[in-house]
Order: structure tokens, then C-alpha cells, then sequence
């Protein structure tokens, strides 16, 4: 048997074309189902009690007047879950500790945050619920409370765990501490480099908690039979792991719980562990009724995981020719109430656009009575990426060079040796930098209060387990399953390539997102990994296909294995063969499939390895209201390597994206605690996020510097682009006003206090 | 025989020894040579930590061939958002 390979060889070449979105449709005539769409006969409505404290013992919890409520129908509090001992899962960007994720979900022994949950109620009605929830008798021992991350790490705070001790130290710390962890990584001499350095920058950066912000609030419906298995539809990044989670929590086996995926509203990393999933369960089986659940923003924004707020202080070194010679950073990242922030990533990110030979970065993760963190697009990146991309066009300011110019010399190439170890396979940054130096944008003038800046962001990109299904249906058509939920564009991406490995037209591939009973186990749409690994599965399922197929088209034709090739949609005679016989197409053999061996399909199932990174840079224009303190974004242009795009649309939608989210996390978004440990603005009118009105059209430059590891190229692209916006918008401040803001977000009321502490607050 | 080098914290469970030449020639004996000699580090090498061989980050395939010549880097498990 003859076989083609890949990269449109066999088909229409969809692959890298702008094709309709195959759920384009649902989505703009609201048909589309989210995660409150969904209902069920009988079903409840289950709310959660929340704590009132930042910080308390748990001393007793009184359910028996709620209980007694006509119309409540289960009440589930700490004593409804099994405790969990110490052990870390995979959950978004870090490690999760099952023992913390079971306190996360319900408080246990204490409350760690304002907003965390102490008891939740299913009745027949939501009013009904409300009024369980106030009638619930919660005896709280509160305690001290420290928010800041910095506070939090002095001796004398209040310790949030009395078994958390520093982790990564000597000796052994023998008490309990607020800081869970000190990581650090080293690359060559820094004492060394910085001898070598005729420049040198240093300073500290403060980052706000910002929070992913999706439309969609977290919602579930849960139904458990009296079998005692589990159905559960919610949105999510990933159901694979919401049901392992679920099962563990619960003690479920996983084979008894059957998640559904929802449309989803955005996620960005935000729904990568379970909130309301494992409560809902609960209820339902106590109830022996299905129960929805839906959060409301207050609640999304208290109880649900932002992303870490930082200190971040930079030293970095350079020669009067432009070479950076050395780089230190230390690294103090929030954790919420548990431990687990992306500092580990934030550490390894610092510097790797760079090619420095000496650098060392230590980071801390460190607890605080806020909500435990979440994953956040490239979580830990943006971070430490901002504080270093600052100080590098300082760098660039002091030796009067071309900030595009300073970055290009450094980048980081095919070969380097990345500040974590391993040397970089091709990389796309000097790509990016030159695709910004060629624009129109970079050559605009400005003026008076405009700034420009310009900075680059880097990040890993992952594969992981997945699983994927093409099944040829009678009439020749295709149904394709993906396993992970489709945030970005991912059922278009996927068909493009199913459309091309197999021949077809792209609108005879219809895809859908199968559910936890449909296909084996699927990691979450996260890391960058969704287009990359579901495209590669996809492959590896048309592959058994072409390969189905022509051993079926040999046993037809009496021919050799080597007498057939699939090639372009059909399987072919080779040659005499070929005056024989006339090729096959995939309709012709799905008319005969049940008389040649029954129905056809492949069933891709790999564990994704080969993710390349992607690396980019962004360009913004800004300009700065003196009266006010306001900014207005008025040109945004970004580069990233996207390997392969798979459908540039989709692509070039990663790409605005993130630098919006980026945006607003430079300029607007900030969590603001009260003195008493509670957050001030749990709603979408005092926390400002950018919406369309905010920002002009996002130019998006699609570099491709093929990954040699992935069968078409592809690179992840979802969360580079939102690493480089901190950066850039502080250099187009500085730019603007000639003041280095150091603290974000870059908020008016900051912004016009820096101008007015400098007498340039008049137009 | 492939240089291994342990980045991060993982060094602190091996005494502070941070490089190693090993004869393994998968990632499974990689595995299994470092948790003999150093018991400590067994239960991080199960819970998972990525492994770059020759500049390519592999995570959780104990399977990955090791060449004599390879370098190879264990480092804590990458995720995202």
C-alpha cells in the first residue's frame, strides 16, 4: 500500500484557509447551548452559602432550621466530602493538591477567603434556596487576615495552614509559614555577568490580581440516578477533568460519571478545576433529583480563581554594544488560599526570549485569604515577561539603541540555551521582530502625549493526551469528535485538516465535541495544546482510515497491498492494474462498508509530544489624557509565530484576544481590597474590563516558522499574545510621558497622580 | 552515556547533586537509575515532571528513546491557561 502524507497532499488544502465556522450558526442564532441552557424535569436550583470572613475557624455549622424549609430538598456542607490526603494533579497551569482542592470546593477546618463556600442548598426554587441559605447556622472563630503578598510573607502574618512549611529551602523550616515554596533556576555566573556589564537597570514592579473575566459565569446540571452514576453537563475546559475530579472527590468511580461539555464563554484558564461541579453532584445524589446550579458574577469574581497579583524586582545587564550580559529576578507571586501559583512558570519565562548566558530567578509562592488562583493565559508569563521587557527598554533608552534593534540582537534562536535548561529547537522571534519593524505602524510619527512601545513575550506551549474520532457515515460524509471543548475556533481548525488528510469537501465533515462516554481520556483545552494535539490525533485517525480502506480496495480489486495508494478523496488502482479497475472513492466504499468489513472509522488516541514554542511581538500606540490621567489605545499591531496556522481566522482571533485581555490588564483591571480583607469591586462596573468600544481593530501579522515536530507545523498560539501587552503599553507610557510606571494596572487615578507629583499634568 | 541535569528544586533531592551521566536509554530507565540512587526523588519523578531530551520538552512518556550522546533536562511539568 502507497500512502501520502500530510500538509494537504491528499486533498482540497483547506489547511491554512479561512473556512466557515461549523458552529458559526448556533453560535449568532442563540441556538448554541451554554452551560445555564441546560435543563431538566424536576430539577432544583442549588445555591452556595459563602463565607462572610476573609479569615476564620469553622467552628460549627447548624443546617437543621434550613433543613427544615418546605421546598429544601439536600443541604450538603464539609461532612458530605471525604478528606483527601496530599497529592498533587496536573490542574491548568501547576500542580493541585487533591487535600486543598477538597477545601477548595468546601471550607473544612477553616474559611481562607471571603466568598469561599461553607454550605450549599437545593430546593425547588431559587427563593426558596436563598432563604435555606439564611437560615443556616454558620458559628465562625474569625482570625487575622493578610491580603498582600508581601505582608503575607513577613514573620508575624497570619498563617493561613499550620502545616504549610516553606518548601525549597535548608534546612528544613520547622515552622509554618505563608510562603509554600522558593524556586529557583541558574544559568552561568550572574555575579560573573554583571562585572561584565557597562549598564545596568533595577527595579521592582508591582502587578495587580486580574481575573480572566469570561462572559459566561460557571454553571452546572447534575443528575444522579439512583444507581448511583452521575451525569453532568457544565462548561469547561476540559470534562475529562472535571469527572476525574468529581470522582474523587465524591468517591465515584470514573466509569459512573458522564460529563458533558457545554458551550463555552470564554475560559482562558479560568475553568480548568471544578467549583460547582462536585457541589452539584453531591446534592443531586442526596436529593435523587437533578440540580442546577449557576454562579452569579459576584460570586465568579470572590470565589472563583484570578490570577496571581506579583512583586516582581529585576536587575539585568548589558554591554555599551547592546549585549545583555546578565539577568536576576526575584519572583513573589500571590497563591490565593492554597498553594499553587504559576511562579515555577513565571521563573522559567522571565528571560527565555533572550539569549543570556548568565541568569538566575528566583521565585516565591506564597498564600494569602484570597481566592485560590486559577490558570490565566500563559499563566505567570505576562508577569514576570512585563518587569523584564520594561527594564530592557530602559536598557535600550540608556545605550540610545533601536528597542526592535536591542531585542533582535538577544533574541533567542534555534539553539540557544534557554535560563531553563534546555537548548530551543527554531524559534520565530526574530520573525516577529522584523515582521514589526517592516509595518507602516512602526513608522508613523507621533505626537505630543502619544508614546510607542514595543515588547516581546514567549511561551512553552503544551501537547498532553488526546483523543479524536473521524467515523465515515453511509452516505460518505464524516463525523468528526474532538474531546476537547472548542474555545477558539477549534472545530473549524480540526475540520480543515480532517477535510484535507481524507480528500473531502470541508462541508462533508461535520464535527461535534464528544462527551466523557464518547471517547478515552482527553487533557483539557489548555496550554496551547487543543489545535496542536487534536490536529495530530485527527491525522492519526484518517491515517487508519486511508490504511482501512486500501486494504479493503486489494481484497475488491484481487490486488496486492501494493497495487492501491489513497490519494486525493479515493483510493487508486496503481499501475495495470489501473485498466482494470476504476478508484474508489470514500461514498463509494461507505455504500459497500457493511459488505467489506462493517463500518469505517479512525480513532486517533496519542499522548501529544513535540509542542514548539511560540514567541511574538506587539506594537502599540497610545496616547495620554494629562487632564484625566486616561489612556486610549489608538494602534495595536501584533506578530507571533504561529508555526502552521491552521485556520488564520481563528489565529488571528488568539492573537487580538489576548492583546485586549493584555490591555486591560496593563490599564484598567484590578481586584481592590477594604481594610476588613473583602473585595471591593465583584462586578463588571467597578472592575473595568476593555470592551470593543476601548480599542481600535488589533493588526495581526501571522509569522510561520514551521515546528518540526507537528505534521503540519502548527504551534500553539492562545497565550503568547497576551505576554507582551504589559510590556509594551509601559514602554509606550514612558514614551509618552517620560515616567517608567512600575505598578499596574496604569489606572487614571495613578496615572494622573504620577503626572501631577511631576508638574505635567496640564495640556 | 546522556548528561542529566536537574533544574530547579528537583537538585535538593539529590543532595544538591544537580548533574548526572546515566546509561539509560529511555525515560523509563531514566527514571528508574535516578530513583535508585537517589530513593527521595522517586515519588516526584511518579507525580510527573517534564523531560527535555536533546532541546525537545516530553511530558509524561516514559517511553522516549535516550541516545548516548543526548542531553537531558527534568524540569517541573509545564501546563497553561
Amino acid at each position: 500500500m502507497a500512502e501520502n502524507g500530510t500538509n494537504g497532499t491528499n486533498g482540497h488544502g483547506y489547511v491554512g484557509t479561512r473556512t466557515i465556522r461549523p458552529d458559526g450558526v448556533d453560535k449568532v442564532t442563540g441556538r448554541a447551548r451554554f452551560g445555564a441552557d441546560f435543563n431538566l424535569p424536576g430539577q432544583l436550583i442549588g445555591r452556595v452559602l459563602r463565607s462572610p470572613h476573609p479569615h476564620a475557624r469553622l467552628v460549627k455549622i447548624d443546617t437543621s432550621k434550613a433543613e427544615a424549609l418546605p421546598g429544601v430538598k439536600a443541604i450538603i456542607t464539609r461532612d458530605d466530602f471525604p478528606d483527601q490526603p496530599s497529592e498533587f494533579i496536573p490542574a491548568g497551569e501547576m500542580m493541585m493538591n487533591y487535600k486543598d482542592v477538597v477545601r477548595n470546593v468546601m471550607a473544612r477546618e477553616k474559611v481562607l477567603y471571603e466568598g469561599h463556600a461553607v454550605a450549599a442548598v437545593a430546593a425547588t426554587s431559587a427563593a426558596i434556596a436563598r432563604r435555606a441559605l439564611k437560615l443556616i447556622d454558620v458559628t465562625y472563630e474569625v482570625l487575622p487576615h493578610v491580603i498582600d503578598v508581601v505582608e503575607a510573607m513577613r514573620p508575624g502574618a497570619p498563617i493561613l495552614h499550620d502545616d504549610l512549611f516553606t518548601g525549597g529551602v535548608e534546612p528544613k523550616p520547622d515552622k509554618p509559614s505563608n510562603i509554600a515554596k522558593r524556586v529557583e533556576i541558574t544559568l552561568g555566573d550572574v555575579e560573573a555577568g554583571f562585572k561584565k556589564a557597562d549598564v545596568i537597570v533595577e527595579r521592582e514592579f508591582k502587578t495587580a490580581p486580574v481575573h480572566q473575566g469570561y462572559i459566561e459565569p460557571h454553571a452546572a446540571l447534575a443528575s444522579v440516578s439512583e444507581d448511583g452514576s452521575a451525569e453532568l453537563w457544565c462548561c469547561t475546559q476540559g470534562h475529562f477533568i472535571v469527572r476525574a475530579h468529581c470522582a474523587r472527590l465524591l468517591g465515584m468511580d470514573i466509569a459512573k460519571v458522564r460529563v458533558t461539555a457545554s458551550e463555552i464563554g470564554g475560559g482562558f484558564g479560568g475553568k480548568t478545576v471544578v467549583y460547582l461541579e462536585p457541589l452539584a453532584i453531591a446534592l443531586s445524589r442526596k436529593a435523587k433529583r437533578p440540580v442546577k446550579m449557576v454562579m452569579s458574577r459576584e460570586e465568579v469574581f470572590k470565589a472563583s480563581g484570578p490570577t496571581s497579583g506579583a512583586v516582581v524586582h529585576v536587575k539585568m545587564g548589558a554591554t555599551n554594544d547592546g549585549k545583555f550580559v546578565a539577568g536576576f529576578a526575584e519572583l513573589k507571586y500571590q497563591a490565593g488560599a492554597f498553594q499553587g501559583s504559576p511562579v515555577q512558570p513565571g521563573v522559567f519565562c522571565a528571560y527565555a526570549p533572550y539569549d543570556i548566558e548568565n541568569v538566575r530567578v528566583i521565585g516565591y509562592d506564597v498564600v494569602s485569604n484570597r481566592p485560590k488562583v486559577a490558570a490565566y493565559r500563559a499563566p505567570g508569563a505576562p508577569i514576570s515577561e512585563f518587569a523584564v521587557e520594561s527594564v530592557v527598554d530602559e536598557i535600550a533608552k540608556k545605550l540610545r539603541l533601536d528597542p526592535i534593534e536591542l531585542r533582535m540582537m538577544n533574541a533567542a534562536r534555534e539553539g540557544t540555551k534557554a535560563a531553563y535548561g534546555p537548548k530551543f529547537g527554531p524559534l520565530g522571534l526574530e520573525e516577529t521582530l522584523n515582521s514589526i519593524k517592516k509595518t507602516e505602524h512602526w513608522n508613523t510619527p507621533l505626537r505630543k502625549w502619544q508614546g510607542r512601545g514595543v515588547a516581546s513575550g514567549f511561551w512553552f506551549n503544551i501537547g498532553g493526551e488526546t483523543c479524536a474520532s473521524l467515523t465515515i457515515n453511509e452516505d460518505g460524509t464524516v463525523s468528526l469528535m474532538a474531546g476537547t471543548p472548542d474555545i477558539g475556533g477549534l472545530r473549524a481548525a480540526l475540520t480543515n485538516v480532517a477535510a484535507d488528510e481524507l480528500g473531502i469537501p470541508y462541508e462533508k465533515v461535520r464535527p461535534i465535541i464528544g462527551d466523557t462516554g464518547s471517547l478515552g481520556f482527553t487533557f483539557l483545552t489548555g496550554g496551547s495544546r487543543s489545535a496542536f494535539s487534536g490536529s495530530m490525533a485527527i491525522v492519526e485517525a484518517a491515517k487508519q482510515i486511508k490504511a482501512e480502506l486500501c486494504a479493503r480496495a486489494a481484497k475488491l480489486w484481487d490486488a496486492k497491498p501494493d497495487q492501491v495508494e489513497f490519494k486525493e478523496g479515493h483510493v487508486r488502482p496503481l499501475g495495470a492494474l489501473a485498466e482494470k479497475v476504476k478508484p474508489m472513492s470514500i461514498a463509494d466504499f461507505a455504500k459497500v462498508a457493511g459488505k467489506t468489513g462493517g463500518p469505517i472509522g479512525g480513532y486517533g488516541r496519542i499522548n501529544a509530544q513535540g509542542a514548539g514554542p511560540s514567541l511574538g511581538t506587539h506594537l502599540v500606540d497610545l496616547e495620554v489624557d494629562p487632564e484625566t490621567g486616561r489612556v486610549t489605545i489608538l494602534r495595536y499591531t501584533v506578530a507571533q509565530d504561529a508555526g502552521k496556522a491552521l485556520h488564520p481566522a481563528y489565529v488571528e482571533g488568539q492573537f487580538q484576544g489576548g492583546a485586549v485581555q493584555g490591555i486591560g490588564w496593563a490599564l484598567n483591571e484590578e481586584y481592590i481590597y477594604g481594610a476588613d480583607g473583602k473585595l471591593q469591586n465583584p462586578g463588571f462596573l467597578d472592575y473595568r474590563m476593555p470592551v470593543a468600544s476601548d480599542v481600535p481593530m488589533i493588526d495581526a501579522i501571522l509569522v510561520e516558522v514551521a515546528n518540526p515536530k507537528h505534521p503540519y507545523g502548527v504551534r500553539g498560539v492562545g497565550e503568547t499574545p497576551i505576554v507582551p501587552p504589559l510590556g509594551a503599553i509601559a514602554n509606550a507610557m514612558e514614551q509618552a510621558t517620560g515616567i517608567r510606571f512600575t505598578e499596574l494596572p496604569m489606572s487614571p487615578p495613578k496615572v494622573l497622580k504620577a503626572l501631577k507629583e511631576r508638574g505635567l499634568n496640564k495640556v | 552515556m546522556a548528561r542529566v541535569v536537574l533544574v530547579g528544586n528537583l537538585a535538593r533531592l539529590t543532595g544538591g547533586v544537580a548533574e548526572f551521566r546515566l546509561s539509560a536509554t529511555s525515560v523509563k530507565q531514566l527514571f528508574e537509575q535516578l530513583a535508585a540512587l537517589y530513593p527521595e526523588i522517586e515519588p516526584h519523578l511518579r507525580e510527573g515532571v517534564a523531560v527535555a531530551v536533546d532541546g525537545q520538552i516530553y511530558q509524561d512518556d516514559l517511553f522516549q528513546s535516550i541516545a548516548p550522546d543526548s542531553e537531558v533536562f527534568l524540569l517541573p511539568q509545564i501546563a497553561g491557561g
